[in-house]
């Protein structure tokens, strides 16, 4: 079937593989429209490597199939740095490197953390930490820990990660108000 | 400090692209006209091949090649230290999953559809699976040199005439591991182009270009000029990228279609695609006086090396050569031996043969110090190594040793509050552990590496240009010879080229050693090119300078740091160009019989701390508190060392609670995330990270290679905790519930 979505505010038709079992969102995002930061590292859901969001709900876009985004959209990691750096070619943003002054506060805040390493959760990483603060502004370190659980790193042993998404979270939302109740 | 030198925590080049998900990963690569190919793998450990059929494979709509063992046009077998592992397999299978048949088609799903109609006609046999058994002379040979892979055997003090002394106190255990799997997020992924004069180029995730280049030129029967090999965006390694995967497959079925191929592993595939750390079985013995010091160490290890030997031989040395841990032991018996079975094949994963022996000295050290009566630290402070003390293998320590220090350090960090609100089926434990690891190749081996240096003015502006080979696998390889540049010559503009293997080799990056060793020939290159610049200095007319004057913000300094020169000026339009090998100090092999030998160039220390609760009627454990103090003897780049720090603490917790390949008669039976668990981020807590820095004086800045030791005791130590909290005296990792709820009293009996 057709399938036309819109990715990063550009729409996209697709045809699908009419014989085949049906792809997945993230096999449609890679491998049909030239996006490289989903990325694919499990393709069963246990890793957040591949996360985006489609109609603002934050899924693993390899659960997904291709024609459930048929009239969708979607939002990824480059266009993060898209809305940040005003609208950029989709083949332009994946293949150039970005300048870090165009970057979302939540990948500035991954670089100034030291949460990078080999990188490959790092996409993953930072969709699913954007979502969590649109959602919960001033999360605590186990709030982080609980809701980014569903994101695997194989290199940081996460502190850093925790740290670079309190970090966006401070300078995005500002310094902690006092908690009411608190002693 | 120079800004941006060593010592400092520049932010990574890579990071802007990695966070934006614009950096280029080998799976991410894509050419004109490019095909799939994909793999088929054995259902069977061990089996015989009477017949391999392709013919419904090829016919296949969209199937453009298959290839098997008879395509192969050069060498059919490859391997890092023993060449025993076939390109695709002859005549038998040795394990689950190995490659059979490689299938090429316009598309993945095809390739991969197709795969499956290459028809193998196998005579299963049963297959050898228990390494402790596989050298009995009734155990089926998996290899027709039978199932010995090595045998490294270490005698030191009365142990050289076979007796050992009598001891007050003896302690002896047996101990296993499971088999752990790397688990690099990026799985084996590569696209191999032909280059139209017979050649290939293959762009390749791996830890080591030349290594790689050099076994497939040979399986490819080409002449090494005409395969290059050039490194692209690596996702993890972990030791898993130091043998060939697709790389043949890829490039042979390039030559053969003159087309690009690309080939990306599954999750599933990749855990068949790589080697695996060595399960292990350690018997130990220990004798100590009664006033706590240790006395002798008996020690025999059996690794299961699987199917093929990949790099069992340094493993086992280095299970043998780090047997007895961090201790001063004056009588050692140690043998360790790595043993071929048709389990799924093991060779490098970071730590490499230290983690094995590690959980068993460690287990062993505190069942000593509680027949004495000690505390854990007291007791192993009273045996710990110091400069020039001498190591199993008579190796004298000739740096500092602070292993005593590192556990003091650890013992005075403030334990987590206790919670008063813990129900009463939980409790809490501490446990420590500490550990010992070579930097480098060993045992002879000279691992070099070569650099190349730059300088000139470029648009008004100095630049210094570094190359090397060394592989960038998430460490910051490329950011550390950027602050050794830095250093040395006092520039601002630096850029880092990744060569291709037609440069000269770096070396792996593995075995802790890229910093020192491609670090040395970058801070060489860098020495030659100031001296250049000196030489040059004196030419226009200035007075000699000496040696010892730097380069630093542009110019040329004195002793005094006056500047002297400008360095743009002096330079004008000439360019330096220097080209510096590093070979570090000489390693020597161990005696065959003794195992004594100045083995490795360098050591260095680690200490964990780790604090659990375990949950009595769940049998789960959460650890509370990590902590690890490790000597790096210079902190290059102390953000990235508090890295490769937490990383390797939080993957040796993995292997004590959760990591384990399971096998059932040599099948793999969770070769998926979802069946193979990884620790989240809700498992760990925040890693304290206590840096000491004890300079090496034979190493480039006193550095030490840093990234092994991290994962080495943080299994035991969580072990250890484990015990204290519970009182089980568990011998294997990783530890399951069903260990935990099997030895716990019935809580509704107390």
């Amino acid at each position: 079937m057709d399938i036309s979505v819109t990715v990063n505010g550009k729409t996209h038709d697709c045809l699908d593989d009419e014989d085949g079992p049906g792809e997945s969102l993230l096999f449609l995002l890679r491998e049909r429209i030239g996006l490289i930061g989903p990325k694919n590292a499990c393709e069963q859901g246990e890793c957040g490597s591949c996360a985006v969001w489609l109609d603002g709900v934050l899924v693993n876009s390899c659960l997904v199939l291709s024609a459930q985004a048929d009239g969708c959209s979607v939002r990824t990691v480059e266009g993060l740095t898209s809305e940040t750096a005003g609208p950029l070619e989709t083949s332009g943003a994946a293949r150039v490197p970005a300048t870090s002054g165009a970057l979302h506060p939540v990948q500035q805040a991954f670089l100034d953390a030291g949460a990078v390493q080999c990188g490959f959760c790092t996409p993953g990483m930072v969709v699913t930490a954007t979502d969590l603060l649109e959602r919960l502004p001033r999360p605590s370190d186990a709030e982080v820990r609980r809701e980014m659980a569903g994101n695997l790193c194989r290199c940081t042993g996460y502190q850093q990660i925790v740290e670079a998404v309190l970090l966006a979270a401070e300078r995005m939302a500002g310094p902690a108000s006092p908690e009411v109740g608190q002693p | 400090m120079t800004a941006q030198g060593i010592g400092t925590s520049p932010a990574r080049t890579d990071g802007p692209a990695k966070v934006s998900g614009t950096f280029v990963y080998s799976s991410d690569l894509s050419a004109e006209d490019m095909v799939w190919a994909a793999t088929l793998r054995s259902p069977h450990p061990s089996a015989l091949i009477r017949s391999i059929d392709t013919t419904a494979a090829l016919k296949f709509p969209g199937v453009l090649d298959v290839i098997t063992h008879a395509d192969i046009p050069g060498r059919k077998l490859f391997g890092q230290m023993k060449v025993d592992q076939p390109v695709l397999a002859a005549d038998r299978v040795r394990h689950h999953g190995e490659a059979v048949a490689v299938v090429a088609a316009v598309d993945l799903e095809t390739a991969r559809a197709a795969a499956g109609l290459v028809h193998v006609d196998y005579d299963v046999r049963p297959p050898v699976t228990d390494a402790a058994t596989a050298l009995d002379a009734a155990s089926d040979p998996v290899h027709p040199d039978g199932n010995l892979v090595t045998h490294t055997r270490i005698r030191r003090g009365a142990a050289q005439s076979g007796e050992l002394p009598t001891a007050d106190v003896v302690v002896r255990g047996s101990y296993s591991l499971g088999m752990q799997d790397q688990a690099f997020l990026g799985t084996e992924s590569g696209l191999a182009v032909p280059t139209g004069d017979g050649g290939v180029e293959l762009r390749i995730a791996t830890q080591w270009l030349h290594l790689d280049q050099e076994q497939v030129a040979l399986c490819l029967g080409l002449p090494p000029d005409k395969v290059v090999l050039k490194h692209a965006g690596v996702g993890g390694a972990f030791g898993a990228r130091e043998d060939l995967s697709l790389h043949v497959h890829a490039c042979l079925l390039a030559l053969r279609l003159n087309r690009p191929v690309k080939m990306v592993y599954t999750r599933t595939e990749s855990f068949f695609g790589h080697v695996h750390r060595h399960p292990a079985e350690l018997h130990y013995e220990h004798g100590a006086t009664s006033d706590g010091r240790l006395l002798y160490v008996r020690a025999d290890i059996v690794l299961d090396g699987g199917a093929y030997a990949s790099s069992s031989p340094a493993i086992a040395g280095n299970a043998a050569t780090h047997a007895v841990g961090p201790y001063a032991v004056p009588h050692v018996q140690v043998d360790a031996r790595a043993v071929y079975t048709n389990n799924p094949p093991c060779g490098a994963m970071r730590g490499f043969g230290t983690v094995q022996p590690c959980f068993a000295y460690e287990s062993q050290m505190d069942r000593l110090a509680t027949a004495l009566g000690m505390h854990p630290v007291e007791f192993r402070q009273r045996n710990a190594l110091r400069e020039g003390a001498s190591l199993p293998t008579g190796q004298v320590l000739d740096s500092p040793a602070p292993v005593a220090e590192l556990l003091e350090r650890l013992r005075g960090l403030p334990l987590p509050a206790s919670d008063p609100a813990q129900p009463a089926h939980v409790a809490r434990g501490v446990g420590y552990a500490a550990c010992l690891k070579n930097t480098g190749f060993s045992e002879g081996f000279d691992d070099y590496s070569t650099a190349r240096v730059r300088l000139e003015v470029v648009d008004g502006a100095l630049l210094a240009t570094v190359s090397s080979a060394a592989a960038e696998v998430g460490q910051g390889v490329i950011g550390i010879q950027r602050q050794i540049v830095a250093t040395e010559l006092g520039v601002h503009r630096i850029e880092v080229r990744q060569e291709d293997s037609r440069f000269g080799t770096a070396g792996p990056s593995s075995a802790s050693r890229q910093t020192y060793v491609t670090g040395g020939a970058v801070r060489e290159a860098c020495r030659r090119v100031r001296a250049d610049v000196l030489t040059l200095l004196h030419e226009s007319g200035a007075e000699l300078p000496s040696p010892s004057w730097q380069l630093h913000e542009g110019a040329v300094v004195d002793d005094a740091g006056r500047p002297v020169a400008r360095l743009a000026a002096l330079l004008g339009g000439r360019v330096i160009e220097r080209t510096a090998e590093f070979h570090h100090r000489k390693t020597f092999p161990l005696d065959p019989e003794t195992g004594q030998g100045n083995s490795s160039m360098q050591f260095g220390f680690a200490a964990h701390r780790a604090v659990v609760e375990v949950d009595r009627e769940l049998g789960l454990v959460k650890v509370i508190d990590l902590a690890i103090a490790q000597d790096v003897g210079r902190a290059i780049n102390p953000a990235a060392v508090a890295g490769q720090l937490r990383g390797g603490t939080v993957q040796g917790v993995g292997l004590a609670l959760l990591e384990e390949i399971e096998l059932d008669g040599g099948r793999v039976l969770n070769p998926s995330f979802a069946g193979y668990l990884l620790p989240t981020m809700a498992d760990v807590p925040p890693v304290r990270v206590e840096i000491l820095e004890r300079a090496d004086p034979h190493a480039p800045y006193g550095l030490r290679g840093i990234g092994e030791l991290p994962s080495i005791s943080a299994t035991p130590a969580v072990a250890a905790a484990v015990r204290a909290a519970t009182g089980i005296d568990l011998d294997r990792v990783p530890i399951r519930p069903d260990h935990l709820l099997a030895g716990l009293p019935d809580p509704a009996q107390q």
